[in-house]
């Protein structure tokens, strides 16, 4: 039986290492829902924001609710983890932003000794008329690369509603990560995926960003920045559907290559399906840009500190 | 003497693209190299800064008295040789004030702090200090921070690829400040330019034709000579940048 008198210091720890401050993980002040493998360790609800989380046997459900008009000043923070080295948590949540509501979710994922680990995420959103959402997931892995993370996300952004999406894994190793980000778009709605993935040794990659922009004037950018090295394998499909007059999409994918058995491959795929409606892709995969490296060269760096420097700010 | 080029040549593709090439570059002077476009005044550049595929076929490269040629672009520049780009390059998620302090690992003594640079080039710090280096910069608010890239280096020789192109005729005065601030500070400018008036702040110029120097001398000659002999010249838009171009590919 796993002592979770000591998983409260090992998750806040985990947390810290991943970039948050566990000093407002706990705190009444902020709204907050963190969860150890299957177990709640703590949820706290604040005006405007209420958090509802059940444990289940494979990990837990969540309902958030941000009330209409509410703007929530502090980020609402997000954590989960797994400390064990095994362990499956299945976290089934559901995001609904009233109209006109503002939020900030600050997520982080902390897997620090995963050998045998399986997280998946399966959220629904729903932003509200003229809300604003900003969700941000920072993942925190181990080094064996044990781990299985399958993130699906099916937003419905509402007109004049706003979803940024950050999704970063770059500390540790990847293991096999298979993102699924769909988003439907309402008219002048605007969706934003973000996605930077650090792949090394024997990690996978699947990314799939989607955007349907079905409504009039409705915006959407799909970003993607993967860095595969030695044995990664790296495959990115950015998808954008135009559906309606005037939806403007862009998918944006940039895969680094180093090592000669590291694969990427970036699959565009558009589809207009209202003539008035525009969509642009652009990637580029492969080394390093020369010239970027070449002038960082050029003040003195030697070639592998300058391609760390663009890498890293590539993924940051 | 800080720079000597001694009998350079540069062959790309079985192409010839520089000959003969001789020349030198004194301690503290500006010295322009005035030529028409595709006459090989990048390509040059780019085999003093020791760029991947511009080592020359023939030739030696000497930087104050020691001979460089097999030295790599990063040793180079730890002597303090620096290059600023034609067209430089973006750098997505590296600031402005993290990207001119890594000009500054390797830089001279009595070097400019980030803040000086940016507004020795007319950027006002507090604005672009926290911007990225990326594509959301104009051409001439990325020249202009390249430009302080090179001040914040304080290097020994700075090569200056036409830092006058893609910048508005009224803030041409503004650069060639900034260029004149390099020698004033103690750092030898080679000047690529194919503007006259630019080329004319020069100690002294050069005038590069169909990849070899045709003449060195007092820069209102040069200019004057460049003036009446190169606009119909036959060797003008040689594909010579072309080829280079295709090199980068490779």
């Amino acid at each position: 039986m796993f002592d979770y008198s000591k998983e409260f210091e090992a998750i806040a720890r985990a947390y810290e290492v991943s970039g948050g401050n566990p000093g407002s993980l706990f705190s009444k002040e902020f709204a907050s829902f963190v969860v150890s493998h299957h177990k709640i360790l703590f949820q706290n609800s604040i005006p405007g924001v209420l958090i509802s989380g059940q444990e289940t046997p494979t990990g837990v459900t969540a309902k958030i609710i941000v009330e209409p008009g509410t703007i929530v000043k502090n980020p609402v923070h997000l954590c989960y983890g797994i400390i064990p080295a095994e362990g499956i948590q299945e976290i089934v949540s559901e995001f609904e932003i009233g109209d006109g509501a503002r939020v900030y979710f600050l997520a982080h994922c902390s897997f620090p000794n995963a050998i045998k680990v399986k997280h998946v995420m399966d959220a629904k959103i729903h932003v509200g008329k003229k809300a604003e959402m900003t969700y941000s997931e920072t993942h925190y892995h181990g080094e064996d690369g044990g781990i299985e993370v399958l993130p699906v996300t099916k937003a419905i952004v509402d007109e004049g509603g706003q979803l940024k999406s950050e999704f970063k894994l770059i500390k540790g190793t990847v293991g096999l990560l298979r993102l699924d980000y769909e988003a439907s778009l309402k008219g002048k709605a605007v969706c934003e995926f973000d996605t930077k993935v650090y792949g090394k040794r024997d990690d996978r990659v699947f990314v799939k960003e989607s955007l349907f922009l079905n409504g009039e004037n409705s915006r959407g950018l799909a970003k993607t920045r993967v860095v595969a090295t030695d044995r990664c394998i790296s495959e990115v499909i950015s998808e954008a559907v135009g559906n309606a007059p005037n939806a403007r999409g862009h998918v944006d994918c940039v895969e680094i290559v180093k090592g000669r058995q590291a694969r990427a491959s970036a699959i565009p795929k558009l589809l207009v399906v209202d003539d008035r409606a525009k969509l642009t892709h652009e990637a580029a995969i492969g080394t390093v840009d020369k010239k970027q490296v070449e002038t960082l060269m050029a003040r003195g760096l030697d070639e592998n500190e300058a391609v760390d420097v663009v890498v890293k700010g590539m993924l940051r | 003497m800080l720079l000597q080029l001694e009998n350079i040549a540069l062959d790309l593709n079985g192409k010839q693209i520089l000959h003969d090439i001789n020349f030198e570059v004194q301690k503290n002077e500006i010295h322009s190299i005035l030529g028409a476009n595709g006459t090989g005044k990048s390509t040059l550049s780019a085999v003093i800064m020791g760029l991947n595929g511009y080592r020359p076929s023939r030739g030696r490269v000497i930087f104050d008295g020691e001979d460089i040629t097999d030295f790599s672009t990063s040793e180079r520049a730890r002597r303090g040789i620096t290059l600023g780009w034609q067209e430089p390059a973006h750098f997505e998620g590296l600031t402005v004030g993290e990207y001119l302090k890594i000009s500054q690992r390797f830089a001279g003594k009595g070097f400019l702090s980030p803040r000086e640079c940016l507004f020795k080039v007319g950027l006002v710090p507090e604005k672009y200090l926290v911007r990225a280096v990326d594509t959301t910069l104009s051409g001439g608010e990325r020249k202009r921070i390249e430009l302080a890239s090179v001040l914040a280096m304080k290097p020994r020789l700075a090569i200056l690829d036409e830092p006058d192109s893609g910048i508005d005729a009224l803030s041409i005065d503004h650069i060639v400040d900034v260029i004149k601030t390099f020698s004033q500070t103690g750092t030898t400018v080679l000047l690529i330019t194919h503007h006259e008036e630019v080329a004319a702040i020069a100690d002294r110029a050069s005038l590069l034709c169909d990849g070899t120097i045709l003449r060195t001398g007092e820069p209102h000659s040069i200019a004057k000579f460049f003036r009446n002999h190169c606009e119909e010249c036959p060797h003008v838009n040689q594909p010579a940048e072309e080829v280079t171009s295709n090199v980068r590919l490779l």
